[in-house]
């Protein structure tokens, strides 16, 4: 590219953009340079990345690299209950971090709950960002007595708590369809669930970014060139208003993992009988006056880690993509 | 896409000429109006007793703007300047009156594919050039969004040139084109915004308030680029301001806004150096003494009333120093002037105005001239 610029044959074509039409495609290949960039700069959001992949191919590779098997009912041994981590009177090496009540090993049984918790927080999140995004940006674009309704309707599921709606849902599904289709349908209940209590502060948080960008006057110009205004929408309002986005799906992937644990408390999530976060951590907690405290200090400090990570490296993100502050 | 393409430089003056001989005016304004409901919603309405609350922000306003020339609108900030500008491209629909580019009724063109080819002829430049080009977009495809709205070019390196062109046309260099609006000057921002403007081939430019947001050495450099430009590709300007030293140096017609009335238009040395209207008088009576004639000057009386429930009869009455009771009452109608242009004033009708002072425009020009003479 920098022997094109000294070239003098045509002084009218800029040498920079002789990627031509593979500009757009070649503009995330800019970006992640840029976002490189930053992120080799900084060791805390180095730290926080290597953190959540480590946590990531624990959770997600658990089947393969955890020490036990929680869900093999041969391979448990009512004899290791109750065993402190490694470093205590009383542990033993094969238990890392020690066993819970039925004997299963409190490392792997992290791994596996991390895998659930992860995996249901994530599409959630996915879920309600999406539907959140296209409903704000759509209420704000357009106004008027549409925005009124979507925005009512918002108020509306407001309301309503993630686990009332869970319950809703979970009973519905529950009584409506046979037993065996409703347990395999856990996942999906839950995601619904979980994105229904949070889509709201997407739509909101979009459709009041839209409405600030919807005045400003490159869209202005825009509808004076004759764009579409779904081509606006997309292409002029939607690249402005993803940052806070990015920032509530960060916060609200927290959130969704600890609902998940909430809702696992109360038997409407995951059933007991399969580990995730919150159902270890409930589990832990009955034993946690009794001094077998590292039931659930150790889910609960993976689950502050996970958070803590994802947390930095949302914010780090927000900050790398927007052109401004690079 | 063939009746897109830019036509041959003969093609074009050819038609210029002919459409000039012709008299057709490529901008022809008629009667405009644009009112917004300002109400307070229904139920506050009902149970507070209000009545609906209609802001008249343009109120029948009617201008001509023949082709390659410059007509500026003036007036105090939320006279409707700015609404006028909003209206001609079709960023507002007008509640009454029409907007008739080269003859043709824009209400009338209903569909997008219709408004298509007559909206590549128009674009506008905007205020705030720290607002006015997405952040999020390179320079080049911010110029080259209109060619690839409008299907003007489908090669690539061809859109490449032409923005390159673009940029060049502007004074800036082909390889801005790669960076991102933030890191331009507003002046520069300004060029992107002209260029961007430019490059659809419009005929037709809006420019609100284009210089009002730069600094005053910046702003020369943008209005001669503009002045430039209208030479070189023979473009016709609806220009907004209120800076009225900007005014006169760009323009061919001046028209005057009070309250979302036109109440004076004319040609600009007419308008400027034999002004009718009071309220023209007292503009123009505002223009700072830089010469250091000594003139007493006038400052500008008065408040602008609410434009929600505007004066009775001429709207600058409150403030008019020739007001009498019929100005009070009745709306004056359209003048025309022997010297050119139009006025809204019963004391101009009626001949019971003083003839126009020495207003600070005609004292400059008189005291450059006798610097020039001596």
């Amino acid at each position: 590219m920098a022997e094109m610029a000294r070239e003098p044959v045509d002084p009218h074509a800029p040498p920079q953009l002789t990627f031509g039409r593979k500009l757009a495609d070649g503009w995330n290949r800019f970006l992640d340079s840029d976002v490189f960039y930053s992120f080799k700069r900084s060791p805390l959001i180095i730290g926080a990345f290597v953190v959540t992949v480590i946590l990531l191919l624990g959770a997600f590779l658990a089947p393969w690299v955890a020490p036990h098997d929680t869900m093999d009912l041969a391979s448990l041994n009512l004899m290791d209950a109750f065993r402190p981590p490694v470093w205590e009177a009383g542990g033993d090496a094969r238990f890392l971090l020690g066993t819970d009540d039925q004997g299963r090993d409190v490392l792997s049984g992290i791994m596996f709950g991390m895998q659930a918790s992860l995996i249901i927080g994530f599409a959630s999140v996915v879920l309600a960002a999406a539907f959140g995004t296209v409903l704000g940006l759509f209420s704000g674009y357009v106004g008027g007595r549409v925005d009124s309704v979507i925005m009512r309707i918002a108020d509306i599921q407001l309301t309503f708590p993630a686990i009332l709606i869970a319950l809703l849902v979970d009973g519905i599904v529950g009584s409506v369809l046979p037993r065996q289709t409703a347990e395999e349908l856990t996942y999906p209940v839950l995601i619904v669930a979980i994105a229904s209590s949070l889509w709201v502060n997407f739509a909101r948080t979009v459709r009041g970014s839209t409405l600030v960008e919807k005045s400003r006057e490159y869209v202005q110009a825009a509808k004076v060139i004759g764009i579409h205004p779904v081509l606006i929408m997309v292409r002029h309002v939607l690249p402005n208003v993803m940052g806070p986005v990015l920032v509530i799906a960060t916060l609200s992937l927290a959130l969704a993992i600890l609902t998940e644990a909430t809702l696992s408390f109360l038997g409407v999530g995951i059933p007991s009988s399969e580990p995730s976060l919150g159902t270890l951590i409930r589990i832990g907690q009955e034993y946690l006056f009794s001094g077998e405290w590292w039931m659930t200090i150790f889910p609960g400090v993976a689950l502050v880690v996970l958070v803590l990570a994802v947390n930095l490296l949302g914010d780090w993100l927000r900050d790398a993509l927007n052109p401004k502050l690079r | 896409m063939s009746q897109a393409a830019p036509q041959p430089a003969e093609t074009r003056h050819e038609m210029l000429m002919r459409q000039t001989a012709e008299g057709m005016p490529l901008l022809r304004v008629e009667g405009l109006a644009r009112y917004f409901d300002v109400s307070s919603p229904w139920l506050n309405r009902v149970l507070q007793n209000e009545p609906r609350a209609i802001l008249k922000a343009v109120d029948g306003v009617s201008f001509e703007i023949p082709r390659g020339k410059t007509f500026s609108l003036v007036g105090e900030s939320g006279c409707g300047k700015s609404t006028v500008a909003r209206l001609v491209v079709g960023l507002y629909k007008p509640t009454y009156g029409h907007v008739e580019f080269e003859g043709v009724d824009m209400a009338t063109l209903k569909t997008r594919k219709q408004q298509a080819p007559v909206r590549r002829r128009f674009q506008m430049i905007f205020q705030d050039p720290y607002a006015s080009l997405n952040p999020r977009w390179r320079v080049a495809d911010i110029i080259a969004e209109p060619i690839r709205a409008h299907g003007l070019m489908s090669d690539e390196a061809q859109i490449r040139r032409r923005v390159g062109e673009l940029l060049e046309q502007v004074r800036l260099s082909p390889r801005d084109g790669e960076k991102f609006p933030h890191e331009f000057s507003g002046g520069q921002r300004q060029r992107i915004s002209i260029a961007r403007a430019l490059a659809s081939n419009p005929e037709f430019l809006v420019c609100d308030e284009p210089t009002s947001a730069l600094d005053v050495s910046v702003q020369a450099q943008i209005l001669n680029l503009m002045k430039e430009l209208q030479t070189e590709l023979g473009l016709t300007y609806l220009f907004i301001s209120h800076d009225l030293a900007v005014v006169y140096h760009i323009s061919d017609y001046v028209g005057v806004m009070y309250l979302g009335r036109l109440v004076e238009w004319g040609e600009a040395r007419r308008v400027f150096f034999n002004p009718q209207h009071p309220y023209t008088r007292m503009l123009l009576d505002a223009i700072p003494d830089l010469e250091m004639t000594g003139r007493a000057r006038t400052p500008v009386a008065g408040e602008v009333p609410s434009p929600i429930s505007p004066p009775s009869g001429c709207h600058f009455h409150p403030r008019c120093p020739f007001a009498n009771e019929r100005c009070k009452a009745e709306m004056p109608e359209s003048l025309g002037l022997a010297a050119g242009g139009e006025v809204r004033c019963h004391a101009v009708e009626e001949g019971r105005l003083p003839p126009p002072g020495d207003t600070g425009a005609v004292q400059a020009a008189r005291a450059r001239r006798d610097e020039a003479g001596a």
